[in-house]
């Protein structure tokens, strides 16, 4: 048998067993859990959207929700790409605490067109590991529309990471923007951090 | 020997795992152009709608006007739907948009109102790009149309095709034909002015509003085909750890 086959060989076998221990799921989060979490935030922002109160008196109520239910050190991770395993501990927790603020503010606002609207939730499904939570979204002269919230456990507790609304999902466009303001501040986290905070 | 080649296609698989997924990303080699284009619509919409900088447009419920205008250049589009749906082999489609288009263009009142919404007619969406996607054509490039905004290459040559063959234009001569486009015209604006602050946050408040515009067209018309995968939008943060 020549060497090449026998490294092959062990080659395969260790990319089996890799494959198998990254298929090894932790537990599944159960779609009827996701569905309780997407309640729970229902169940806190739809009063908050109909308090009549202005966006600003708003902002610390929606970072307050946003840190409960969704998962930001995640979102956060994901929005600022390579770069974020790159930075230490400490310049990481700056950024995520900033992006915080500025997604409470950012969809706070956006939160605020649902302002006499009705949000019902119509299901719930497994998502890889993770769960799929639908619900739909009645606004007065519109059509309505499906949103999707897709939820992982996360530490045992489960915590939303997308929004989905006809097909455009939140993690792309956060994506988007956060590496498009990196950009135009030649990649300074510092900067980013700084004007993240104040959005 | 063929471990080697082996090795490295399996890394550049796994690379390709690891990396974050560019999801919605579509080809752009306009994207100079594009960007010019989209310079220059946005200069003009910041004339058409003047932003107050101290006070952003508040979401206020869509006033009766502009819901009217905009139902009847939204009727307008149809026959052309129905055209469309029949082109795909979607005959449930062409039936349901040629019977609402009727219902409102005669009970509606040149479509201002909307009976058949009432009862439960919706519009089934179906224009050109969509039916040549249904017949096997890609998206083809990104493109930044003046005025009209977003668009891929296909979508852009189904508007053409949508013109040449709406089934409305057909029938109305010139006169009435001027009065269809202002409504049609009228509609759009009325639809800009609904969306009011949320198109703005997209053109004012996006550190690149063009790669937000793109990105949000792309998705969401990806959901509109039922393009594998783009329906679910699903991506796993934590898959790369």
């Amino acid at each position: 048998m020549p060497p090449t086959d026998l490294s092959r060989r062990a080659f395969v076998a260790a990319l089996a067993a890799s494959a198998a221990s990254v298929a090894a799921p932790a537990a599944a989060l159960e779609p009827a859990t996701a569905r309780a979490l997407v309640d729970r935030v229902l169940a806190d922002v739809v009063p908050l959207i109909n308090s009549g109160r202005t966006a600003e008196e708003m902002f610390p109520a929606f970072e307050r929700i946003f840190a409960t239910y969704a998962d930001v050190p995640a979102i956060a991770r994901a929005a600022l790409g390579p770069v974020a395993r790159t930075l230490p501990a400490a310049d990481f927790a700056a950024y995520e605490g900033a992006f915080r603020l500025y997604m409470a503010r950012k969809y706070g606002r956006r939160f605020r067109e649902f302002i006499g609207g009705r949000i019902e939730v119509t299901g719930a499904a497994p998502l890889g590991r993770h769960a799929e939570v639908r619900s739909m979204v009645e606004m007065t002269g519109w059509a309505p529309f499906e949103m999707l919230w897709h939820v992982a456990e996360v530490s045992g507790r489960p915590l939303f990471f997308n929004l989905i609304i006809e097909g455009v999902n939140m993690l792309a466009v956060e994506r988007t923007e956060i590496q498009a303001m990196l950009a135009a501040r030649g990649g300074d986290v510092g900067r980013l951090v700084q004007d993240l905070a104040q959005a | 020997m063929s471990a080697r080649p082996l090795l490295l296609a399996a890394l550049i698989a796994l690379a390709g795992c690891a990396a974050p997924t560019p999801s919605a990303e579509v080809a752009d080699p306009y994207e100079a152009q594009n960007r010019q284009v989209h310079a220059f619509n946005l200069g003009l919409d910041r004339t058409l709608r003047p932003r107050d900088e101290a006070a952003p447009a508040d979401p206020a419920p869509p006033s009766a006007g502009a819901l009217m205008l905009s139902r009847a250049g939204a009727n307008l589009g149809l026959p052309a739907a129905a055209l469309n749906g029949a082109l795909q082999g979607r005959p449930d489609a062409a039936v349901a948009n040629v019977a609402r288009f009727a219902v409102n263009s005669t009970v509606g009142l040149l479509g201002l109102f909307d009976p058949a919404g009432a009862v439960g007619i919706a519009a089934q969406p179906a224009d050109f790009g969509q039916t040549l996607h249904v017949w096997g054509v890609g998206e083809g490039n990104f493109l930044m149309l003046p005025v009209l905004g977003p668009s891929t290459t296909r979508d852009a040559a189904g508007r053409v095709v949508d013109a040449l063959i709406d089934p409305l234009g057909q029938v109305i001569d010139s006169p009435e034909a001027y009065a269809l486009t202002a409504v049609r015209v009228g509609g759009r604006i009325a639809d800009r002015a609904r969306l009011g602050g949320t198109i703005d946050s997209i053109l004012d408040d996006s550190a690149d509003s063009y790669a937000q515009l793109r990105l949000a067209y792309v998705q969401n018309r990806r959901f509109q085909l039922g393009v594998a995968g783009a329906a679910a939008g699903f991506e796993d943060p934590y898959a790369a750890d």
